[in-house]
């Protein structure tokens, strides 16, 4: 029992990356209907900016993290602005080939300036774990956990309750009205990148504490994982894409309790694959329905 | 028509509007006065809403679209509803995975004045009490007139001097058509000027002073309401007896 629990542990911890990240392809693909690929390698983006202020600059934890998620919010925008606006009329392949080279460059920029794979130091050395029922928790994971869903459920009310939420919302269901309502079209879709690419870097900043060692290519695998949870949600869905990431956790969590580790990827790669045959909506998202 | 003082509140000069190789509208000239009702009727694709969506700014265009007396050349469309100008679209453009309620809020984005937006929001829910009652209700749940008094509701909210209505009527039975173009003689008397886009071009006609007869992208006739009414072109074209 003990077991399980524990291991329901990692699941929250892996699901909370996914979902963090996931955030930022369900929003994009609602207003723009495109899949932007480069997304798991602005979460890496946020890693490496953590490690530039926490370690080279040697600031304090939180400055180091706030500005790592402002500008990885301000990389997402300007992605936006430079390689998919001059996009928005032409076919949605095109986007998202552009989305797959921006995070290609993206990942050798960053290889360029930090050829070898980075140490982010430890923070948190001081802070110990709970323990109950032989079930361990260190704080450091409870933090990490906690603060996620307190990000998703800040995401989630900015989405259903706000006017900047409406406005995504009214673009994704008809772009070409919202300017009648007085609303500029491009300012939403800026501020979702933004929010979209901040909540990425905030998993960077999160993943890099969990697993300290970084480098260029920590975001695609994470990234894939991330797509697919929004799939597993709905891709367009905001609850669906957080309940997607624990779900995709909870799947690869238990992969690894019944078969051997290296089976994880591949179970969560045949999930997408079973998931765009069978449902490709997912599991909270409806069958898409055209307006007459 | 009789000369009429002041300068017009919405001028319209030389428009053309062309999407690709069409040219939609080919130089259109026009002008609204304030507090009037102006209608524009005309056969489907004469080009009628192409031009409303110049005036609003959706599309773009050549000639040129004034504003109480200031050119909009360049301003674009999200500002044109902050200058004084609403567009309520072709279809209704409701949001239906937004609430009655959002939809109608969505619409004060321009808007700071709380109590102003409070006291439009009483006005819109007294004059359509349904949306009130439906107020949580998903705008895709509501019946085609109920989709009509929002989208009027929500224009009603931009609390704009000028309400651009394409086609108000279009599907609507026809004690439900009698309903909207009530609620249009009111908003108007209200101090809202008004042009409205027709296919039922009996009801415009009679709704409004004074209406352009939109053939082809080009402006056929124009004229007083009663001018029109009684125009043997008209009355075959559009008025078949």
């Amino acid at each position: 029992m003990a077991y399980f629990l524990q291991q329901f542990i990692n699941v929250l911890q892996t699901g909370s990356t996914y979902s963090l990240i996931a955030l930022g392809y369900t929003m994009v693909y609602g207003v723009l209907s495109m899949i932007n690929f480069a997304h798991g390698d602005i979460f890496m983006v946020g890693a490496f900016l953590f490690f530039l202020f926490v370690s080279t600059l040697k600031l304090p934890f939180v400055p180091s993290m706030l500005a790592a998620t402002v500008l990885t919010a301000l990389l997402g925008v300007a992605t936006e602005r430079f390689a998919y606006r001059p996009l928005r009329g032409a076919p949605k392949m095109s986007a998202v080939i552009t989305a797959l080279g921006v995070g290609v460059l993206l990942e050798h920029l960053t290889l360029a300036i930090n050829p070898y794979p980075r140490h982010i130091p430890a923070m948190f050395e001081g802070s110990g774990t709970w323990s109950a029922g032989g079930v361990v928790i260190s704080q450091l994971k409870a933090a990490i956990i906690v603060f996620s869903l307190l990000m998703m459920a800040l995401l989630d009310f900015t989405i259903n309750k706000t006017k900047l939420g409406m406005a995504i919302r009214a673009i994704s269901w008809d772009m070409s009205v919202v300017p009648l309502m007085g609303v500029s079209v491009n300012g939403v879709i800026a501020a979702t990148f933004a929010i979209g690419a901040g909540l990425g870097g905030i998993a960077g900043v999160l993943y890099s504490l969990a697993y300290p060692v970084i480098n260029p290519y920590m975001g695609v695998m994470v990234g894939w994982k991330a797509f697919i949870s929004a799939v597993i949600g709905g891709i367009g869905n905001v609850r669906g894409a957080i309940v997607g990431g624990y779900v995709l956790g909870l799947v690869e969590t238990l992969t690894i309790v019944f078969l051997p580790a290296t089976y994880r990827d591949v179970t969560a790669f045949s999930l997408l694959l079973i998931l765009l045959v069978y449902r490709p909506y997912g599991l909270m998202g409806k069958p898409k329905t055209f307006k007459v | 028509m009789g000369e009429r003082p002041g300068e017009p509140l919405l001028k319209v000069t030389n428009l053309t509007v062309s999407y690709g190789p069409i040219k939609a509208v080919k130089g259109v000239s026009l002008e609204v006065y304030r507090g009037e009702v102006v209608s524009l009727i005309g056969a489907n694709g004469a080009g009628k809403s192409s031009l409303l969506r110049a005036i609003s700014g959706l599309v773009p265009y050549g000639g040129e679209v004034a504003f109480e007396g200031g050119s909009l050349a360049g301003v674009p469309a999200h500002k044109r509803v902050g200058r004084g100008i609403t567009h309520v679209p072709e279809g209704r453009g409701i949001f239906g995975n937004l609430s009655v309620m959002e939809n109608l809020t969505l619409a004060t984005w321009q808007r700071k004045d709380k109590t102003g937006i409070a006291g439009d929001l009483d006005r819109v829910f007294t004059r359509f009490p349904r949306l009130r009652e439906r107020s949580g209700q998903p705008g895709n749940t509501l019946s085609g007139g109920e989709q009509q008094m929002l989208a009027i509701g929500r224009a009603l909210m931009a609390n704009n001097e000028c309400m651009l209505l394409d086609e108000p009527s279009m599907g609507l039975s026809p004690l439900l058509v009698e309903d909207i173009f009530q609620v249009i003689r009111e908003i108007n008397a209200g101090g809202v000027t008004i042009v409205l886009v027709e296919q039922n071009a009996n009801m415009a006609i009679l709704a409004s002073n004074r209406g352009y007869v939109m053939e082809s992208g080009v402006i056929a006739l124009s004229g007083s309401r009663d001018e029109l009414s009684s125009d043997p072109r008209v009355i075959d074209a559009y008025l078949g007896v």
